[in-house]
């Protein structure tokens, strides 16, 4: 058993949802993502085991190309979280009114097959297929099944597909090149060329133009918050929780090892980038008005800072940014459940109108408020510990990097807790409002007990990475380029 | 060899099977015919020979092109039927003057001498004449027609005036000896003024910026069938043979000649893009992004010695995926006044699977992996940076992300407008068509090695 068969289940799942028709198609991609998290649990364990779950297959002869799957820690951490997310994400529609199911759900089970494959690929090209695959999905998701107006929304969701696809084309221009240089797409044979300078810079430069996008960083970032407020709250959900984490995940697999020379000399740069994000951000976030929009900008705060503990090129900011993405992924999930349970019950976006829920809802208030503390690094939290770590590490590259970076935490938990206040407390409002279903409050239970367990106990996770980060801290740093 | 027996015979049986008054039977019995002929073909792989006298010469390139251009012809004669259905009587000759064409198309890419490639390009474009004016009763079909003719005939006269002075300069017609000739002796200019004339009249007839005015035109005026044809199968044909035409001589380009030979390819792409964009009838809009890939092709014939089965993947991939759309074009304006892009509204929830199947087709044109088209374009950018080309391969990055608007544009009317008119049952040969082309074209994208190795 190795790998693939995590992403043979995924892709069965999107078959099957579809065909077992509308009425029948959640529990189909429920049930099949439920297994798919199991199969992936059971290769976890072979891992662990110190088994080889990694796979290669021959697909192409000239151009040489392998359907080479990784099954090092990273990538095992990085599909633990596609698919412990993708049950939660499609427990969180159950209830919901949702016009054709089967495509819907098929979507879903399809996305999340092309992102845990992109996690997975070692080889360049079918990487970059398994990323262009998962735009594909998501579009439609967010086109069909979105909210407000038709042409609002159109526009939104085509600047966002129009943007994404423009950067990743600068990413297979540079796999183009790569081919030339290496004769072969392999992760290996890439990360161990000897580039010059200019084309270590130009092809840092095109993987950037891609990641930066999909991340997003400022000032990539614009297609963001009108995107998040217009899909479906799954939609938003597979998009903030997931794939986000594919641009940031590339940076660790692909950017860095293959043009370490340019990350280290504009590594100031880069982690600038990522802290801009985090002022904008939190900044914007403090203004808005929309309670979607509002999580939107708080995740892009929160993803800068893990693009800066990415970029200080440091051991602790690379395991740190991997423990901020798991645990960024939970959180955001979460908060986007509770957003769209109110704007479902409220039928508003507009934090204003919002209020008084508290009394009615206790259970719904107390989850609420524990998905808020963890999302602002509490300590015992998951995220406190992936933050801590990030912040530890641009700590040692710069006093003032880690004061910035710290402003996430201070600054979010002000908006966080001020929309809180405004959302949940205050005099009881005239709309009555239903506490929370059981799977709604299944899914919560799960995230909070991720939450915490992590958050007290984060050695499996770091155990499982470590291996991995080290072997790309030493094809950064190693001076000749060897593997 | 036989092929173009096969095929030129057929064509003759199709006009004689009409007198007999058999005319329910003709498609099939074309397509049956040209089945045969595709199998005949194909058995001639590997084969290595002239024939009379080296006016044909079977290779493997010419046994690669002939293949693609007899199935997109199976599939593009197959939908005669129904769209001819107004005017059955008359099948035969519609028919009968495709397999002609095909037979000039055949004929242009197995050429072993000069002459026999200008019959070929002959009988090629005076069928497609005729096809574009076909619909007699209607003026835009008329001016269509007219249009493609004059401009047509002058290009052709170009092409003549250009083997003239390559005769002139070389002797011979043969390609093999020209061939042998340009390498060694000292040249006269006008071989090389008679190259540029024959570039002139490809480019022409591969409808390449700023060559391209007659196409958008005459696209939209002739019959959507016509159309169709030209936009594919006469589209890579025209490629193909001019690829052909410059490696066959062998004549050592110059570093200013690939430098014209990129200028066009890079604003054939960005203008047949651009243009494409303002576009609001679909058979417009297919034209002028013929015209960028045209473009994209164009790309292949820089360091022309390796770059032939990279250019055959791409004409196939896009050749397919243009019959898959246009398949899908044909069956949704088949009662309308004309091809405008609100036709399509709501056409997702009409017909999901044809819906499908064009949003297939126009991904593949966009070069969404999966598809074959992103393999075909992927192989070129690599072809073109390998031959030290950067600017052009930067342009069709940014051409990429351009087209991607227009193509989208199709797909959102599909799935997010309302439909205006009430649900039509779509006719299954139009069905059968595109998924057919879309299956070959998904084939070759999951499984390249198949087909990348061919010449």
């Amino acid at each position: 058993m190795d790998v693939s068969i995590v992403l043979i289940l995924l892709f069965a799942g999107a078959l099957l949802s579809f065909l077992s028709g509308d009425k029948w198609a959640s529990k189909t991609a429920l049930l099949t993502s439920v297994v798919a998290l199991g199969a992936s649990w059971l290769v976890l364990c072979k891992h662990n085991a110190k088994e080889v779950v990694g796979v290669s297959y021959l697909w192409s002869q000239k151009p040489n190309i392998h359907v080479a799957l990784s099954g090092d820690g990273l990538s095992l951490a990085m599909l633990m979280l596609t698919t412990a997310l993708l049950p939660l994400i499609i427990l969180s529609t159950f209830g919901r009114n949702i016009q054709n199911a089967k495509s819907f759900y098929s979507l879903i089970m399809f996305m999340g097959f092309a992102m845990a494959g992109t996690f997975l690929a070692l080889d360049g090209f079918v990487y970059y297929i398994f990323w262009e695959l998962a735009l594909i999905p998501i579009y439609f998701i967010a086109l069909l099944w979105g909210s407000g107006e038709h042409k609002d929304r159109q526009r939104a969701v085509v600047k966002f597909f129009i943007y994404t696809f423009a950067g990743s084309l600068f990413m297979l221009a540079a796999f183009a090149y790569l081919y030339t240089k290496a004769g072969s797409f392999m992760w290996t044979d890439l990360a161990k060329l000897d580039l010059s300078k200019t084309e270590q810079i130009w092809i840092f430069l095109a993987f950037f133009a891609a990641y930066a996008i999909k991340i997003p960083l400022i000032p990539f970032h614009t297609w963001q918050a009108a995107v998040y407020e217009k899909a479906p709250t799954a939609g938003t959900m597979l998009l903030s929780g997931i794939m986000l984490k594919m641009g940031l995940y590339s940076i660790l697999r692909w950017q860095l090892p293959i043009a370490p020379l340019a990350a280290k000399s504009f590594m100031v740069i880069f982690i600038w980038f990522g802290l801009a994000g985090v002022l904008y951000g939190s900044v914007v976030a403090l203004r808005q008005k929309n309670l979607k929009k509002l999580l939107a900008y708080s995740s892009l705060a929160h993803v800068g800072l893990i693009a800066a503990g990415a970029y200080t090129l440091n051991k602790d900011g690379l395991s740190g940014a991997v423990l901020q993405m798991i645990s960024h992924g939970f959180a955001i999930v979460g908060l986007f459940l509770a957003a769209d349970i109110i704007i479902d019950r409220l039928q508003t976006r507009e934090i204003s109108e919002m209020g008084g829920i508290r009394s009615q809802a206790p259970k719904f208030t107390s989850m609420f408020m524990i998905m808020v503390l963890a999302s602002v690094a509490l300590p015992t939290t998951f995220n406190f510990v992936g933050e801590f770590t990030v912040l530890y590490s641009l700590f040692f590259k710069k006093v003032w990097f880690a004061i910035i970076g710290g402003l996430t935490i201070i600054l979010g938990a002000y908006y966080m807790l001020k929309m809180f206040q405004n959302v949940m407390l205050g005099e009881t409002n005239k709309k009555p409002f239903r506490d929370v279903s059981w799977s709604e409050g299944l899914t919560f239970s799960i995230i909070i007990a991720v939450t915490f367990f992590f958050g007290l106990y984060p050695k499996p996770i770091n155990d499982l990475i470590a291996p991995s980060i080290h072997q790309i801290m030493f094809l950064i740093h190693s001076g000749p380029r060897l593997l | 060899m036989n092929t173009l027996l096969i095929i030129t015979g057929l064509g003759v049986l199709c006009l004689l099977l009409e007198i007999l008054n058999f005319r329910k039977g003709i498609v099939p019995f074309t397509v049956v015919g040209l089945l045969v002929a595709l199998g005949v073909t194909m058995n001639d792989y590997g084969l290595q020979k002239g024939f009379y006298g080296n006016m044909i010469v079977v290779n493997n390139f010419s046994v690669a092109f002939s293949s693609i251009f007899i199935v997109l012809a199976i599939l593009l004669i197959s939908m005669s039927d129904d769209f001819y259905r107004r005017e059955h009587a008359k099948i035969s000759d519609f028919v009968a003057i495709k397999v002609f064409m095909l037979a000039g198309a055949v004929a242009m890419v197995s050429f072993g001498n000069l002459s026999m490639f200008f019959l070929g390009i002959e009988v090629l474009s005076i069928s497609l004449y005729i096809l574009a004016a076909s619909n007699r009763m209607n003026v835009r079909s008329n001016e269509a027609g007219m249009k493609y003719f004059l401009l047509g005939s002058f290009a052709s006269g170009i092409i003549l005036f250009g083997i003239c002075l390559i005769y002139g300069a070389m002797g011979t017609f043969d390609i093999a000896e020209i061939s042998e000739l340009s390498s060694s002796a000292e040249l006269p200019d006008w071989f090389f003024i008679g190259i540029v004339l024959l570039t002139i009249g490809m480019l022409f007839k591969i409808a390449a910026v700023p060559f391209h005015f007659w196409a958008p035109d005459v696209y939209e005026g002739s019959p959507a069938l016509t159309t169709s044809i030209m936009s594919t199968l006469a589209k890579i044909v025209a490629i193909a043979t001019f690829y052909k035409l410059l490696t066959g001589m062998n004549a050592q380009l110059s570093v200013a000649y690939e430098w014209v030979l990129l200028s066009v390819s890079i604003a054939s792409m960005t203008l047949g893009n651009i243009m494409a964009l303002r576009q609001e009838n679909v058979k417009r809009m297919l034209a002028f992004s013929g015209i960028a890939h045209a473009g994209y092709m164009l790309m292949a014939f820089l360091n022309l010695a390796n770059s032939a089965s990279v250019l055959w993947y791409y004409a196939a991939a896009y050749a397919l995926a243009g019959v898959a759309a246009f398949a899908v074009v044909l069956n949704v304006c088949r009662d309308k006044q004309d091809e405008n892009i609100y036709n399509f509204n709501g056409f997702g929830k009409k017909h999901p699977v044809m819906a499908a199947l064009l949003t297939g087709a126009l991904l593949s044109m966009a070069g969404i992996p999966v598809f074959a088209g992103f393999f075909a374009k992927f192989g070129l950018f690599m072809h073109a940076i390998n031959a030290g080309y950067l600017v052009v391969v930067i342009a069709a990055v940014i051409n990429s992300i351009i087209s991607v608007g227009y193509y989208f544009k199709l797909i959102l009317a599909m799935y997010t407008k309302d439909a205006l008119d009430p649900v039509e049952n779509p006719k299954p040969i139009y069905v059968v068509v595109a998924a057919i082309a879309l299956l070959l074209n998904l084939a070759m994208g999951l499984f390249p090695s198949l087909v990348n190795n061919l010449i």
